[in-house]
């Protein structure tokens, strides 16, 4: 048992003067096993194998029964031992079924880590007699426990094993970061490349196995499955490279731990479902406000959009309006009808006037000097482009309007000097309008 | 029913448990979906504290209800995710999965805590079943809830079967099919739900995919694929918890359909493996026997229409064989009375000689047709017709004939084998074989 901090961490802690060792061990061996399943984890949400921590958890069973069977004891290599072969014998069988029998992959995997949970069940009540078998414990693990247990190298056990299957992982993905890579992406690649990818399979799969039966033991198997694929899944939703991603999702993995356990001591309640939940919040989050793939971002991406086509709209019928000299100009509530209406052409109408692009003189608007500079470019663009399907792609003359409607709003000066250079400007455009200079 | 005793009731309720799972099931793992189950089993805990903490109650019917509230929002949170963001399916239902669940432990530890409830062991129950407190009024539940289930797979039948199979045809038809889908899945919520206090999370889920996978083994067609995972989830239900009566009922009835799916794995007459590996195996001897026919055939080409006798030299020669399938093989040819073997020479007899003569033109046909309408170079033909030429059926081969015909290329040589369109292999050194041997 750990109850004395050591010199310097107790300076260094000092400034917290709430914080005690205790804390600082759960921290350390939640940290230490959201980082270590997060590794690993960014593989499996790639290959689209999220569910296969959730389906080892659950099928180690019946290996930790035969490992207790035939070692006598609780000790934990014969355990360690047990649980990875039937870890390794779960992904085996999944792919196995799948590949030869062909059974959907997701099925495959159902039938082959409940099969096995149920054998275990059976295995235990059949085998293990007085031994208090708490399922629930299984599902939550025991954090609250980690700094009461025996001390390896001066770390309590829990810490220890999590710490070394964190090495091993990064060893691992240091050691084979490219083939991993190519072989994630684009498997039949690595195998042009030269390496097999079902050996790349199966040794991700190992250390998915070997990192699931090493941390649930602190942490209970929810945490682990969460922690495979949540901040993995979340990293994907804000960068787009591997590297960053695995560099972000270990930083997550780390920030839930410590949130999720200042919230657990806040609330009182289990860290290990406290933490899943932060990182379910963290992910949450990413999904609302990731820069590009967020839903906010996504959602004022297109209400610009929107808002710019309004007011090109806008522009554009004013200008065509004084064209038709004689005719009445329009009103604003007419106007704002014209382009589709609603609040976003109340707001673009309201910025173009703001802007000092259109005036409204007595409830008729007409453009400003700028505001007939900027739509007589946004009409040249439209009919510089109906002109330039007629005549090179020998579109009829009334198909033309739609599509041009569409891409004026993305002529930029410098298509605009090239579609000049292709088309005759001087005899107007398809319908015989002039092309504005 | 009060008459039943608890034995009866347990097998009644897992029974009528195992049918609905296994019909319900069968969309989902049809759907790609198989996991769903697992996902509602476990996002079914936070539902059951919520039940009891705001309703104080340990009654089955409220805790459900909790258990269906939150299973219908990780339904719809999965729904969400897939749609809007660049989640994949099975990141997202992980994800609901964990963190509804975590949810639950953290509402657990709190139920737990004095002030509140004190006590979570009817909860516990719940999540990890117990068939043994199974109640009359349990029943009563589980029976409403299968024949409402099934009542509406029935009405919905061809909807279902439609977006099961063609979600996009179903929607330019015009079917609603997001709410047809979220139905299918609502289907299952329900069923998952009222099975979690009999069987518990993880078996729940087993109950969904185990039969329904096993189903799928025995037929092709929709309807018997239903009927069929019905029938092995009652039978597994039953079974089970006769069989297993001193084991955890649960745990018993999974392995009872775990072992029926093995069985079917095995043995299912087109999908299963012994069929499979008989079906490759005959298949093999086939293409072998084909092979060793139209070496004969081409070997003696030369000099019909008297049949030579080739040497066995010969034949290894002009073609790779496994030696000892080679001696099988020919066993095999003297025993049908195709060939003659003696001192090591091999002859065809008449029957043999117009089997070898077909083969050696459905061979060349394919070879010419290859040849002309695929426009494939002379020296590529022979390894791809040699490939095809046992699959081809009789039609495609009267076909070719026929066009060939037509065009007045077919030639008529002595038994109706067109000449080789390309060199044939070694055919000048195992004539000068077959004189030195025949001096």
């Amino acid at each position: 048992m750990i109850d004395e901090i050591p010199k310097e961490a107790a300076q260094m802690l000092s400034f917290f003067p709430e914080v005690r060792m205790v804390d600082v061990w759960i921290v350390l061996t939640a940290t230490a096993t959201n980082v270590a399943c997060a590794l690993v984890g960014c593989f499996l949400v790639l290959r689209r194998m999220s569910l296969m921590g959730d389906a080892i958890s659950h099928a180690v069973l019946p290996g930790l029964v035969l490992a207790l069977l035939f070692s006598g004891s609780l000790g934990i290599v014969p355990m360690f031992l047990g649980a990875a072969a039937m870890g390794l014998l779960t992904t085996f069988l999944t792919q196995t079924l799948h590949q030869y029998a062909r059974v959907p992959s997701d099925a495959s995997m159902g039938v082959v880590f409940t099969s096995l949970f149920a054998l275990g069940v059976i295995l235990v009540k059949k085998f293990v007699t007085g031994l208090h078998f708490d399922v629930a414990c299984v599902y939550e693990g025991a954090l609250e426990f980690v700094p009461f247990a025996e001390p390896i190298l001066g770390l309590p056990r829990p810490l220890f094993t999590t710490f070394a299957v964190l090495l091993v992982n990064l060893l691992m993905l240091a050691l084979l970061w490219k083939e991993l890579k190519v072989s994630s992406f684009d498997a039949s690649l690595a195998s042009t490349m030269g390496f097999s990818s079902t050996a790349m399979h199966y040794l991700l799969m190992s250390l998915v196995a070997v990192t699931t039966v090493a941390s649930f033991e602190a942490v209970g198997s929810i945490l682990v499955v969460a922690m495979l694929i949540v901040p993995a899944a979340t990293a994907h939703l804000l960068c787009d490279r591997l590297g960053t991603m695995v560099c972000l999702s270990t930083v997550i993995g780390a920030a839930a731990a410590l949130l999720g356990y200042i919230a657990g001591r806040w609330f009182d309640t289990n860290y290990a479902g406290m933490i899943t939940v932060a990182v379910g919040v963290l992910y949450g989050l990413a999904v609302l406000v990731s820069p590009r793939y967020g839903l906010v971002s996504s959602i004022v991406r297109n209400v610009r959009m929107s808002l710019r086509v309004i007011r090109d709209d806008l522009l554009g019928m004013l200008y065509r309006v004084e064209e038709l000299a004689g005719e009445k100009p329009l009103s604003s509530a007419q106007a704002r009808r014209a382009v589709g209406g609603g609040w976003l052409a109340k707001w673009g109408l309201a910025e173009l006037v703001h802007e000092g692009r259109i005036e409204n003189r007595g409830d008729q608007l007409c453009l400003t000097e700028s505001g007939r500079e900027a739509a007589r470019n946004l009409v040249r663009s439209h009919r510089l482009w109906e002109t330039y399907l007629v005549k090179h792609l020998g579109m009829p003359l009334d198909h033309v309007h739609a599509p041009a409607d569409r891409v004026e709003h993305y002529i930029d000066d410098r298509l605009r000097r090239e579609l000049e250079a292709e088309v005759d400007t001087a005899a107007g455009d398809p319908h015989g309008r002039e092309i504005p200079e | 029913m009060d008459g039943f005793s608890l034995s009866q009731k347990v097998m009644i309720g897992t029974a009528l448990l195992g049918g609905m799972s296994g019909v319900v099931g069968s969309f989902a793992v049809l759907r790609g979906r198989s996991l769903v189950g697992d996902m509602l089993a476990h996002a079914a805990l936070p539902g059951v504290c919520l039940a009891f903490l705001l309703l104080g109650t340990r009654n089955l019917l409220g805790l459900s209800l909790g258990a269906l509230a939150t299973g219908l929002v990780a339904i719809a949170t999965v729904t969400v995710i897939v749609r809007w963001t660049r989640t994949k399916e099975d990141a997202a239902i992980g994800i609901v999965l964990s963190t509804f669940f975590g949810a639950g432990v953290v509402l657990l530890s709190v139920i737990q805590k004095p002030g509140v409830g004190g006590n979570k062991a009817g909860l516990d129950q719940y999540l990890f079943g117990e068939p043994a407190n199974m109640l009359t009024g349990d029943l009563y539940l589980l029976g409403g809830v299968a024949v409402v289930v099934l009542a509406a797979v029935a009405m919905l039948f061809k909807e279902f079967k439609l977006v099961c199979f063609d979600t996009d045809f179903a929607q330019s038809q015009g079917w609603p099919t997001l709410w047809l889908d979220l139905a299918m899945m609502a289907a299952l919520a329900v069923v998952t739900i009222v099975g979690l206090p009999i069987v518990g999370v993880i078996l729940m889920a087993a109950m969904i995919i185990l039969p329904a996978a096993t189903a799928r083994f025995w037929t092709n067609r929709l309807h018997i694929l239903l009927l069929l995972a019905g029938a092995l989830g009652v039978a597994a239900g039953l079974l089970g918890s006769r069989l297993g009566h001193d084991l955890p009922a649960g745990a018993s009835i999974v392995l009872t359909a775990s072992t029926l799916f093995v069985v079917s794995l095995l043995f299912a007459p087109q999908r299963g493996i012994v069929a499979r590996v008989v079906a490759e195996w005959q298949m093999r001897r086939r293409i072998n026997r084909e092979h060793l026919l139209r070496a004969l055939y081409e070997l003696g080409e030369s000099r019909l229409p008297k049949i030579a006798e080739i040497p066995v030299k010969d034949l290894r020669s002009y073609r790779y064989w496994n030696p000892k399938s080679l001696d099988r093989l020919l066993q095999w040819a003297v025993g049908d009375d195709l060939m003659k073997v003696a001192l090591n020479r091999v002859q065809l007899t008449p029957l043999g000689l117009r089997r070898a003569a077909e083969l050696t033109k459905t061979h060349r046909l394919w070879e010419m047709y290859l040849m002309q309408q695929a426009n494939i170079a002379a020296d590529h033909v022979d390894r791809d017709a040699d490939e095809t030429e046992h699959l081809l059926p009789p039609a495609v081969r009267l076909e070719l004939e026929q066009q060939l015909e037509e065009a007045g290329r077919l030639p008529h040589s002595v038994i109706d084998v067109p000449q080789s369109p390309h060199q044939l292999e070694s055919s000048s050194e195992t004539e000068a074989n077959n004189q030195q041997s025949q001096p």
